[in-house]
């Protein structure tokens, strides 16, 4: 099992990125590497391209050495890539967590006048508005406030509410578990409509089942959730007794909020679903499936479907905003205890420490399921994280 | 889809301009005695909770929503086209600058910045405008930009700076211009959101204050009386979705018609 010269060069330039402390492949680890046994091979394997992959080059047999060794600095430039991009894109959220929080701080700032008397009333007494503006650290200069923010946002300190005189973050946090309760409900609504929609719209296109499910999904885009909430309301819950109409308890309590919310999602992913199955449908491999004499529902469900189920996702993980900011809207509607109903409750309070709380946390969470929906798609695409 | 949709939005035109005075009710005029009173020969759409007129106080509703369209659309169209083209054709820090404000305005899902802005400014009209275009700018900037970035390299282009034109000569007359079918379909399907976003507002109490007729605060006050009398809730919510079903088909039929690939593709 000798390899030529031309071999060693290749195994040795192939390796350079890939050694951990960043240098090239020592003479000795690459004698080892190529023309070594067994025990030598892993030991030369483990100090250049780590454990993992150490166990997989175990689970290599037979072959050429060099090709063996060839074949892990393939892997492992395959995970050198995915490692810059993951760390390129979390480096790319600083910056926009920075500018949304910033943004957030200045919002109390943009009240017309004093914030601490607009907090508190015209009628208020001015040793009241006062003692607020010095609470708020409003009577300080704006840097000084800014730098408190930050310190304060790092530490998981989003200030007093003002009404309740409780930590805004303890309020949110008890809030949390109820929002996304709602938001992971809608979704799963949204899949399990459009996905079935998506499918008979692109498996029958052109017929009238796919005009029809296009045209109940532009229906459905376009009804407000406002409104759609309040009559499922009076069909399934006033009408027809099966459903309570507020408030959050058992899995019953979760349907109303859950359909009002996902049902505007799932009219746009069921288009979504659509357009990418139809890309999937003209690809060779379906035609191949087909041509080995696969049936037509099977090269759609087993074949096309899941590929086209990446673009479906990633759309989905991105619509997560369109869904926080809807359940502002239904947990209003359906007084569900969720950060939505609390953000409205305390604009009606004016207590803007907790508006601010709300606003940031929504954004941040928006920011971070974009973040891990972009890494989830540079994982499952090389195409996006080679770019 | 595209004709339906163009009659959807003529006829909500026509309605709200000259449908108040057709209709010949004071969208205003309050008959308690008859509050809550359903459908009938009289009242086509029945009376809300203070005995005013639905239908007359829909058709005034009409001319508040395609207002707050218009002028939404308007001025998110302006800053975010001229922003756009500027970064696209000069590039460097005035790119990096437009960008990262845009990336950080869409760090806020949807609405959220919007009911953040009028939070503090306070509800009214006004403010709601202006909350909808802070946030709606960004996506005409980032459509004009990449368009700008893909003109600006073509050879009439480079033809008219070789002549001397001067830039913002360039951008208005040859740039731009340019950008227009797809500003044309973003602005039509934006119209609608605008709209939604309003009634959106409205409906949280956040938008337009009473007595002002709004198809959202209608649908606001109608909540508390589900049981009683969903006719307020049934009347506004349908001429909402219609209205932004009616810009979405146009939209969607324009995108069609002045995108040919994006026909195809969605053709299948």
């Amino acid at each position: 099992m000798r390899a030529s010269r031309g071999a060693l060069e290749r195994v040795d330039s192939a390796a350079v990125p890939f050694r951990r402390d960043g240098r090239g492949l020592l003479g000795r680890e690459v004698v080892d590497l190529v023309f070594g046994n067994g025990d030598q091979t892993r030991v030369a394997l483990r100090r250049t391209v780590g454990e993992v992959l150490t166990a997989r080059v175990a689970r290599l047999h037979g072959g050429d050495c060099t090709a063996r060794v060839l074949a892990i600095a393939g892997r492992s430039a395959k995970n050198d890539a995915v490692l810059r991009f993951l760390a390129r894109r979390v480096t790319l959220t600083i910056p926009v967590l920075l500018g949304v929080a910033t943004l957030v701080f200045s919002l109390i700032h943009l009240i017309p006048g004093d914030p601490a008397q607009a907090m508190l009333g015209e009628a208020a007494p001015q040793a009241d508005v006062a003692a607020l503006r010095s609470q708020l650290g409003l009577d300080r200069p704006l840097l000084e406030q800014y730098a408190d923010f930050l310190s304060g946002l790092i530490r998981g300190d989003l200030g007093t509410s003002l009404r309740t005189r409780t930590s805004v973050t303890a309020q949110i946090v008890e809030r949390l578990p109820a929002t996304f309760e709602l938001a992971l409900a809608a979704m799963l609504v949204a899949m399990a409509f459009a996905v079935p929609l998506g499918i008979a719209a692109a498996a029958w296109r052109g017929t009238f089942i796919d005009h029809a499910a296009m045209a109940v999904a532009m229906a459905g885009m376009a009804i407000p959730n406002f409104w759609l909430g309040p009559l499922l309301a009076i069909v399934f819950a006033v009408e027809l007794g099966w459903l309570p109409v507020s408030g959050r308890g058992g899995i019953d309590h979760l349907v109303l909020p859950a359909l009002s919310l996902g049902l505007a999602l799932a009219a746009m992913l069921a288009r979504m679903t659509r357009a990418s199955l139809l890309e999937e449908l003209r690809e060779p491999y379906v035609r191949a499936a087909r041509a080995r004499g696969i049936s037509r529902s099977r090269a759609v469900i087993v074949h096309a479907f899941r590929n086209s189920l990446i673009p479906v996702v990633t759309i989905l993980g991105l619509q997560f905003g369109a869904v926080l900011t809807g359940a502002v809207i239904t947990e209003t509607i359906f007084s569900w205890p969720g950060i939505g109903r609390l953000l409205i409750q305390s604009i009606g309070f004016r207590d803007y420490p907790l508006v601010q709380g709300c606003i940031l946390l929504i954004a941040m969470t928006y920011v971070a399921v974009n973040l891990f929906t972009d890494l989830a798609y540079g994982l499952l695409d090389p195409r996006i994280r080679y770019q | 889809m595209t004709r339906a949709g163009a009659a959807i939005v003529c006829l909500t035109l026509l309605a709200a301009v000259i449908g108040p005075a057709i209709a010949g009710v004071d969208p205003a005029f309050q008959n308690l005695p008859l509050r809550l009173e359903g459908p009938s020969l009289s009242h086509w759409f029945g009376l809300d909770e203070l005995g005013r007129d639905i239908l007359a106080r829909l058709l005034a509703g009409a001319r508040i929503s395609l207002l707050v369209g218009a002028v939404v659309v308007g001025i998110s169209a302006t800053v975010g086209t001229l922003l756009g083209s500027i970064a696209g054709y000069y590039g460097g820090i005035v790119d990096d600058v437009v960008s990262r404000v845009s990336d950080i305005l869409m760090a806020f899902p949807g609405l959220l910045l919007a009911i953040a802005v009028v939070a503090v400014l306070g509800p009214s009209l006004t403010n709601v405008v202006l909350a909808l275009a802070l946030i709606g700018w960004v996506g005409y900037a980032r459509l004009v930009r990449g368009q700008v970035l893909r003109v600006r390299e073509l050879e009439y282009v480079q033809a008219a700076r070789a002549l001397g034109a001067t830039t913002p000569r360039i951008l208005a007359r040859h740039i731009v211009p340019a950008t227009l079918p797809a500003l044309i379909v973003q602005a039509t399907l934006g119209m609608g959101g605008a709209i939604l976003a309003e009634a959106s507002l409205s409906f949280l109490g956040l938008g337009v204050q009473p007595p002002t007729p709004s198809w959202g605060t209608m649908l606001n006050y109608g909540r508390s009386h589900l049981l009683d009398a969903p006719h307020l809730t049934i009347f506004p919510g349908l001429a909402i979705a219609v209205l932004v079903l009616g810009f979405n088909f146009l939209g969607d039929g324009l995108r069609d018609a002045l995108d040919p690939t994006m026909s195809e593709s969605r053709r299948g």
